[in-house]
């Protein structure tokens, strides 16, 4: 019955998509269908999703189809449904989000279309995650693509997305050809190309070793592990806000679950993997928010850390394989935990800074750290909003990306007491990294919140909050991690079936690790309950202390200047300067200075930029290369219909003669 | 080992009330002992409580460029590290908030602390106080991983992971390991609490300053608080580094606490011993040194028990 529900809802969303997409310019008509299918469909999915997870059954469905490869195959168990929840609430979410996001487009632009490509985004990501059968999966993720494609390239007259949309396009296909061997593979020794097949197959080392590695960078193109990663700070800034909530929120975490899918069909992990694993994770995770200090725009800082978090559920995932490979089951479990709650987490509190982003970006139209300021005052509920995900994204206590970063941090601490060196240094090397990457993300948000949103606006730009519809979404998503921040000890059961369902642990461990995670995170309660009386008494004091004293309202003292102007304060990238010059190795910024030499200086000017490291030194020249080699190939092109003909004619003669040469 | 959360037992809330009460007092020993090295008389013992009394009672002035932000931030950090003492035990006493794995939510307690320290100085519009605020955030870059590699250390020697088993006296450390974490500790201690060789809590020139510059216009009762959490969180982590060296552990309560309380005064007079021959680092400098205690930390880790080469 579940099934039946998702692929009814999934149908009904392609449908209402149709819709949408055949109302093209009429606006209203075009949104209320789309954001219907959207909500409608995502709704009745996260319903049934949720029955599947708290009922821990699993369910299959074949429908026969009439294409050659392949069949309609849909299952869904705990892992599935797992990722299904983020995936549902998160596209709810922001559809309710683009309804007036997409107001000021009205009349300009063709939002029918948009809505189209938004549903046939969700519904294929729905199919990619309860697809049963190699070839329906790579259909479901190839539509994944595309359908994101067209919603990055929304605004095209814009050249600079147009290119965010062709390096999206072709690093998702350069990932998809590897995933396509890797199901070719294992397809051919599994006998079908049925999900059930692949798990009861058993291939020696040496090919799980390949298929790993293919898995990894197939899967791990579209998650965002460097360098593989290049895409995604072009992509994700180019889109309209409520899809980049989608993309980064939702579609890089299908790149994890088809990881985290790959380990059941490739067989006993060797410990190598979980290494490999883990190294990406710590590349990418310091890689990643390194590079966010490095920029100027408020989104493509927030892609970057999108990186950052795929790197630290990788750490996550790389612990479990570890703890899967030496049997160690607290290690396994609580790494599992960690990385899966953070794919949760990340996409509830990624998508609540996307759309805070596209608040102030339609409320000032700009987001350029540099240019803007003071804007708490102007905007108090998109404020308090965006600060919310900033505490939760770098993983301070009250808010949800603490819990997930306890669990490995807890997971690390059960490496240690391991008995192999591998564990031991895999362990405290996750520990350190993850504690650098926790002080390198305050040190990026207190930076993108502080020149947002705090002091005077440097270009005197001001702007009010959004309307409703934009506000509700975010406020949502702003009290759900809340709640698993504070509150996660009644929901830890559900994480833990899907855990122990990868990891195959017994089931005495996953119950002993039940009750130390609940005996961990009833403590992490009572701290957050005393922090938030504590936080209320000493606010009642404060005013009672104030009560009849004089309090007066003047200028920043700022050591007794009195006269502060708004482009005397620090800039983003002034404050973002010791760090990045102290990583100069990563992060090879260029500088420009224009100094003005007379005597009565007019005007200096200072721009700053941190280019992509393996954009630039690696991928613009092996491409370049490439079309080098290729250009000599030239004269093939040579433009006459003859020559053109010719070329059929040798092909078929030689595909003749082959093929029944071999017969005979 | 089992993961367990304490019973909350009454004499176990002696521990925050000790922090509480003694806490501004030791930050005078420090005062006295760099005035002693200095030839002067110095302030009284009780400075600090005067000067938050005083402050308590005076009104405030705020700037018109500040948002809620200014003063809720150091209120929330205040009652941060007032959660963060109730989860320190001081000596066999032991602490309020126990439970296995509570010493990450100390240190990310003390980051949540230091995250809106940093968006209160930047909320001033300021560029002193964004100055601050930029380098304090570089800073905690690098302490952090220091702090968590010698925290993992004693936690791996004893396989032991809250707080108040690791640091109530039942067991003992490795010997060198430990030695090495608690210089590495201490060095960090003066990163973090703004005290020579990385920051100069008496200077008011802008040039020198780190913690200092990112509270130039905070006044009244935040200030108050302000200084009451800075005096917090030098005791906890005055308090680690004792507990991690000192190795003699007497089982009567009221022993092991006078020994506490007298080890954590001679450290502090260790640290005033410090501010007065040293001078303050070039900004160039600190990074080196932060990384040499990480360098500590990592041999303090590999000399300690069950590492498996």
């Amino acid at each position: 019955m579940m099934i039946q529900a998702l692929l009814c809802a999934v149908c009904f969303m392609i449908i209402c998509g149709i819709g949408a997409g055949i109302s093209g310019k009429h606006y209203s008509r075009a949104s209320a269908i789309g954001v219907l299918g959207a909500v409608g469909g995502s709704g009745l999915g996260l319903v049934f999703a949720c029955f599947t997870l708290m009922t821990n059954k699993e369910y299959a469905l074949e429908v026969p189809w009439d294409l050659p490869a392949g069949s309609f195959n849909l299952t869904i168990d705990s892992l599935s449904a797992f990722f299904l929840i983020p995936l549902f609430i998160v596209s709810l979410l922001s559809a309710i989000y683009g309804i007036e996001y997409l107001e000021e487009y009205r009349g300009k632009k063709n939002c029918g279309i948009s809505w189209l490509f938004y549903n046939i985004l969700v519904a294929s990501m729905t199919l990619v995650v309860i697809a049963g059968n190699a070839i329906l999966f790579l259909l479901a993720w190839e539509t994944m693509s595309l359908a994101s494609y067209f919603l990055v390239i929304f605004n095209k007259e814009n050249d600079d997305v147009n290119y965010a949309g062709w390096l999206y396009l072709i690093a998702t296909h350069i990932g998809t050809a590897f995933l396509i061997v890797y199901f070719l593979i294992l397809g051919h020794y599994a006998g079908s190309f049925n999900f059930i097949d692949f798990v009861n197959w058993h291939g020696t080392s040496y090919l799980a070793g390949i298929l790993f590695i293919l898995a990894v960078i197939g899967f791990g193109t579209k998650a965002g592990f460097i360098p593989f990663h290049i895409w995604l700070p072009y992509a994700h800034p180019a889109a309209p806000s409520h899809v980049s909530a989608v993309l980064s929120g939702v579609m890089i975490k299908m790149g994890i679950y088809g990881l985290v899918r790959s380990l059941q069909f490739i067989g006993m992990p060797q410990a190598w993997w979980g290494g490999l694993l883990i190294a990406i994770g710590i590349v990418s995770g310091i890689g990643g928010v390194l590079f966010a200090l490095g920029q100027h725009d408020l989104k493509r800082l927030l892609a970057y850390h999108s990186v950052e978090n795929i790197g630290i559920i990788t750490c996550g995932l790389g612990l479990g394989i570890l703890g899967i490979r030496f049997e160690l089951p607290y290690l396994a479990l609580f790494g599992f935990c960690g990385g899966l709650l953070h794919v949760v987490n990340h996409a509830l509190f990624k998508s609540l800074l996307f759309l805070g982003a596209g608040a102030i970006g339609q409320a000032t139209h700009t987001l350029s750290l540099d240019s803007l300021g003071g804007l708490l005052k102007k905007m108090p509920v998109t404020g308090m909003i965006f600060l919310t995900g900033s505490i939760a994204i770098c993983g301070l206590p009250l808010f949800n990306g603490f819990i997930s970063e306890l669990f490995i941090y807890v997971g690390t601490f059960w490496g240690l007491q391991g008995t192999t060196g591998t564990t031991q240094f895999a362990s405290i090397a996750v520990a350190c990294s993850l504690a650098i990457i926790g002080a390198l993300a305050t040190a990026c948000f207190t930076k993108a919140f502080g020149t947002v949103f705090l002091g005077e606006p440097r270009q005197g730009i001001t702007g009010k909050d959004p309307g409703l519809l934009m506000r509700i979404p975010m406020i949502i998503l702003a009290v759900l991690c809340f709640v698993i921040g504070g509150f996660f000890v009644w929901l830890i059961k559900f994480l833990l079936l899907p855990v122990s369902k990868v990891t195959g642990m017994p089931q005495t461990a996953s119950i002993a690790v039940f009750n130390d995670a609940s005996a961990l995170l009833y403590g992490v309660l009572w701290g957050i309950l005393l922090l938030i009386s504590l936080i209320a008494l000493l606010v009642l004091t404060r005013r009672m202390l104030l009560q009849r004293k004089i309090i007066r309202k003047a200028c920043t003292w700022d050591c007794g200047y009195a006269a502060p102007g708004a482009s005397m304060q620090y800039t983003a990238s002034s404050f973002a300067q010791p760090i990045v010059d102290f990583f100069s190795l990563v992060l090879r910024g260029k500088k420009e200075i224009h100094l003005s030499k007379e005597y009565f200086p007019k005007q200096w000017s200072f721009h700053g930029i941190v280019p992509d490291l393996f954009l630039e030194y690696f991928y613009i020249p092996l491409f370049q290369s490439v079309e080098r080699f290729l250009s000599r190939f030239r004269w093939l092109q040579s433009g006459s219909v003859q020559m053109y003909i010719l070329y059929i004619a040798v092909a078929l003669v030689v595909l003749i003669v082959w093929k029944f040469a071999w017969i005979k | 080992m089992e993961i367990r959360m304490d019973k909350i037992t009454l004499i176990s809330f002696i521990a925050p009330f000790m922090a509480l009460v003694f806490s501004p007092l030791l930050f005078g020993i420090i005062n006295r002992t760099k005035a002693i090295f200095g030839g002067r008389k110095g302030q009284p013992l009780l400075q600090m409580y005067y000067d938050i009394f005083k402050l308590m009672r005076k009104g405030a002035v705020y700037s018109t460029t500040t948002t809620w932000i200014f003063w809720a931030g150091p209120l929330t950090g205040f009652a941060a590290l007032i959660v963060a003492v109730c989860i320190m035990p001081f000596g066999r006493i032991g602490a309020p908030l126990s439970f296995t794995g509570d010493i990450l939510l100390l240190m990310y307690l003390l980051g949540l602390a230091r995250f809106l320290a940093i968006i209160a100085a930047l909320d001033t519009g300021s560029a002193f106080e964004g100055m601050g605020a930029s380098r304090e955030a570089f800073f905690a870059v690098l302490t952090e991983p220091v702090l968590l590699l010698g925290i993992f250390t004693v936690a791996k020697d004893t396989h032991l992971f809250s707080c108040m088993q690791l640091f109530n006296g039942a067991v003992t450390f490795n010997t060198i390991s430990a030695l090495l974490v608690a210089i590495s500790v201490c060095i960090i201690l003066l990163a973090e609490n703004a005290r020579i060789p990385f920051d100069d809590p008496n200077t008011h020139l802008e040039l020198t300053m780190i913690h200092e510059v990112m509270i130039l216009d905070h006044s009244g009762p935040d200030f108050a608080f302000i200084q009451y959490a800075a005096a917090l969180k030098l005791w906890l982590f005055a308090l680690l580094a004792v507990r991690i060296v000192v190795p003699y552990h007497p089982e009567s309560y009221l022993v092991d606490g006078i020994v506490t309380l007298g080890c954590l005064v001679f450290l502090y007079i260790g640290v005033g011993i410090v501010e007065s021959v040293m001078a303050r680092l070039q900004l160039i400098r600190i990074p080196q040194l932060i990384l040499g205690a990480f360098a500590l930390a990592v041999l303090g880790f590999l000399f300690g028990n069950s590492i498996a080469l």
